[in-house]
């Protein structure tokens, strides 16, 4: 039997058929008493086969390679360990769809996401590396996360919307029904509102993906929450929207109408592919501008209302406590902020000379206008470059070529916005809030150069 | 050898869940690959999404309805309907007793927050009663007790979350059961054994922090 019978292509991608058709002459060598010196088995074999899909069958292939003799790193995560020529111009590289026709990241690229440490593993988060970002998009798979109740596996053949309360018409709608509608595509950030938390009393985290890293833009895609609305028919006494999650939390948070109505997005693609699993395939809320946990993934349910449904996350958690004991709420704006992602904390400078500063600035009340950056902790500034097209609550990229003269330095930066709201210090936003509010740090950020070149996270 | 024998595992393994998902009556677990045309042996694009309402008369495009999606019937919008309000909106039918909710959070809620509801911090589960008086000093201690200024919101969340390895399994009866107990142990309801809530006396409870919260008076200005 050839093999192209035993594994068809309708069955079998490339790399799968690669990988059993290795398998089966591996398994025809040893009945037929082969020893293990004779087989070439071993590096190079399983090119395009990731160990780690091998261990999700139950196996530790690295056993395996190890028994080969090689030292056997793994290639990072999203990234497939290719065979590497010595010349690639002296033979062919690998064969085209060898990837099985969806591609990945180079096997020498590493950056993935942190988590940061919380006791539950349910409920937890993990952060977007910004120091080594380019341009204002996150690639898909260092978006932020924040779960609740783990992430579900949801097939988009079953999951329904349904929309009800006070609406002329109860509807549901399948995943199909909300592709055939009209759609939009906008990039907007999406940031938790605890970005920072860490950070109100004393510099905690080392790096700006500790500091900074629970924000994250992409490009969505979906229906106008707006146009679902219409369609079931609004109420006079409409002024609330419950939306619903799916996941073991069943997360829920309260929106107003005039949100909904406005630029909220039922989305259902992130980067032009569908969304992710960690960010609400196949369903999410986008609330442009809003505190991350109001954008609920999975979303199963929304149920219009003449009031706020006071869920456990708008009550006991993502509130303000303020210094007099009283606690602000449904505060959903994400405050003016921007931050030097290059240098940044945890980097060493290799030496004096010319290096171009960078970071991201975003708004969620509005576009960024400006972008000041200071070298020597505040008090004098430059304007930095706003790459362009500047979008409303998006991330947008600044730049300012600066020359190192190796003596210590405090980098800062400042943002203000199309509304006029000028990004705070630390100080002046703990005059206001004092240190126990928890979420909506927003305050400037400062990162000291030793003479060594050392970048340190301070309160400056 | 033994190591090459070894090897050989995943094959069927992966035969086995081919099989699998291909069988019609199991529950789909992956997507198939898109199929090929046989003419050029490109591959097919997606279906088109299908309207599950395109025979629905009364969705008709000229009110800006575009004849997609369909009604959602009163039992598809009751089976997840779970969501409770303040006012009493959403409560569902039943009851249960401080002393019933006592077994029950000792059964299912104590491995994690702690035998006197102190919490487990290694676990990550909240301390759920005291700190009352404490939110304005230096170290604010946010509970159900101290801080949250309504018991609906105990009411829902219990019931679609918690217990956290089994979201969503305890009855209305428990659910009612297990907030007298917390509440009682609280002190916000009695703590008599026999204290009983349900729709009614849940909606009538008041919590101590109820007038805690003030709107968002952020507008991005440096004053707030
Ligand atoms: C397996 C551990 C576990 C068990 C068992 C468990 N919980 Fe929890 N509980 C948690 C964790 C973890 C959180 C925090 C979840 C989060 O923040 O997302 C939590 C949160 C809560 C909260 C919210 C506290 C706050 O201040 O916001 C309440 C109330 C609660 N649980 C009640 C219960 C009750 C009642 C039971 C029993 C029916 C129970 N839990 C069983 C782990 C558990």
């Amino acid at each position: 039997m050839s093999h192209n019978e035993r594994f068809p292509a309708s069955r079998y991608g490339p790399v799968e058929r690669k990988m059993a058709e290795s398998l089966v002459e591996l398994e025809s060598r040893i009945l037929a008493g082969e020893t293990e010196e004779d087989c070439d088995c071993k590096e190079g074999m399983f090119n395009g086969l990731s160990r780690r899909g091998l261990l999700a069958g139950g196996l530790a292939m690295g056993g395996a390679a190890l028994a080969g003799g090689r030292a056997a790193a793994e290639a990072p995560p999203g990234a497939q360990e290719y065979y590497v020529q010595p010349d690639p111009t002296k033979e062919q590289g690998r064969i085209i769809l060898d990837d099985g026709g969806y591609g990945s990241r180079s096997q020498f690229e590493n950056e993935v996401r942190w988590r940061y440490p919380t006791a539950s593993l349910d409920s937890s988060w993990s952060m977007t590396p910004l120091a080594s970002g380019h341009g204002v998009i996150t690639p898909s798979g260092l978006h932020f996360e924040r779960h609740h109740g783990g992430i579900p596996a949801i097939d988009p053949e079953t999951h329904t919307l349904v929309l009800h309360g006070m609406v002329d018409q109860p509807m549901r709608f399948t995943m199909d029904d909300l592709k055939r509608l009209p759609a939009v595509s906008r990039l907007h950030f999406i940031e938790c509102s605890g970005n920072g938390l860490t950070e109100w009393v004393e510099p905690t985290l080392k790096t700006v993906q500790g500091t900074h890293g629970l924000t994250s833009t992409s490009e969505w895609t979906g229906v106008r929450l707006s146009t679902v609305l219409e369609m079931a028919g609004i109420q006079d006494s409409a002024a609330w929207i419950l939306a619903e999650g799916a996941d073991a939390a069943v997360m829920t948070r309260s929106v107003p109408i005039d949100k909904a109505m406005d630029d909220a997005i039922l989305a259902y693609a992130q980067n032009g592919e569908a969304l992710r699993p960690e960010q609400g395939y196949p369903l999410r809320l986008l609330l442009p501008g809003y505190e991350g946990n109001t954008h609920i993934k999975w979303l199963r349910r929304l149920e219009v209302s003449d009031k706020p449904f006071m869920t456990r996350e708008e009550t006991s958690k993502y509130t303000d406590l303020m210094p007099d004991g009283t606690a602000r709420q449904f505060s959903m704006e994400m405050d003016t902020k921007s931050v030097i992602t290059f240098p940044s904390g945890a980097m060493k400078l290799p030496r004096a000379g010319f290096y171009e500063i960078t970071g991201l600035a975003w708004s969620g009340r509005g576009a960024i206008t400006r972008v000041e950056v200071s070298a020597d902790g505040g008090q004098t500034w430059q304007e930095a470059q706003l790459e362009g097209p500047v979008l409303p609550k998006c991330h947008t990229r600044f730049r300012l070529p600066w020359t190192w003269t190796g003596e210590e330095a405090v980098l800062q930066s400042r943002a203000v916005d199309d509304t006029g709201s000028i990004q705070p210090t630390l100080q002046e936003l703990v005059e206001v809030r004092g240190t126990k509010s928890v979420y909506h740090l927003n305050a400037i950020q400062s990162w000291h150069i030793a003479a060594n070149g050392e970048v340190t996270n301070v309160h400056a | 050898m033994s190591t090459r024998k070894f090897i050989l595992v995943p094959v069927f393994i992966a035969t086995a869940s081919v099989a699998l998902a291909q069988s019609d009556t199991a529950k789909r677990t992956v997507a198939a690959l898109p199929e090929t045309l046989e003419a050029t042996g490109e591959r097919a694009p997606q279906p088109v999404p299908t309207s599950s309402a395109e025979d629905i008369s009364d969705l008709a495009p000229e009110n800006l309805r575009f004849g997609i999606g369909r009604p959602a019937t009163e039992e598809q919008i009751a089976a997840i309907d779970i969501d409770v309000m303040p006012d009493g909106r959403g409560y569902p039918e039943g009851s249960g007793t401080y002393a019933e909710g006592e077994e029950l959070y000792l059964q299912e809620c104590s491995s994690c927050h702690g035998e006197n509801l102190e919490g487990v911090a290694d676990l990550g589960a909240p301390r759920l009663i005291g700190g009352r008086g404490s939110l304005a000093s230096d170290a604010p201690v946010k509970t159900v007790e101290s801080y949250w200024p309504y018991a609906s919101t105990l009411f829902d969340y219990v019931h679609r979350a918690m217990p956290m390895q089994a979201p969503g399994s305890l009855s209305n009866d428990q659910v009612y059961a297990i907030s007298a107990y917390i509440l009682g142990r609280a002190g916000i309801t009695s703590d008599n054994p026999d204290t009983t809530l349900d729709k009614q006396s849940m909606t009538e409870v008041e919590m101590p922090n109820a007038d805690g919260f003030v709107p968002d008076p952020r507008d991005g200005s440096p004053e707030k």
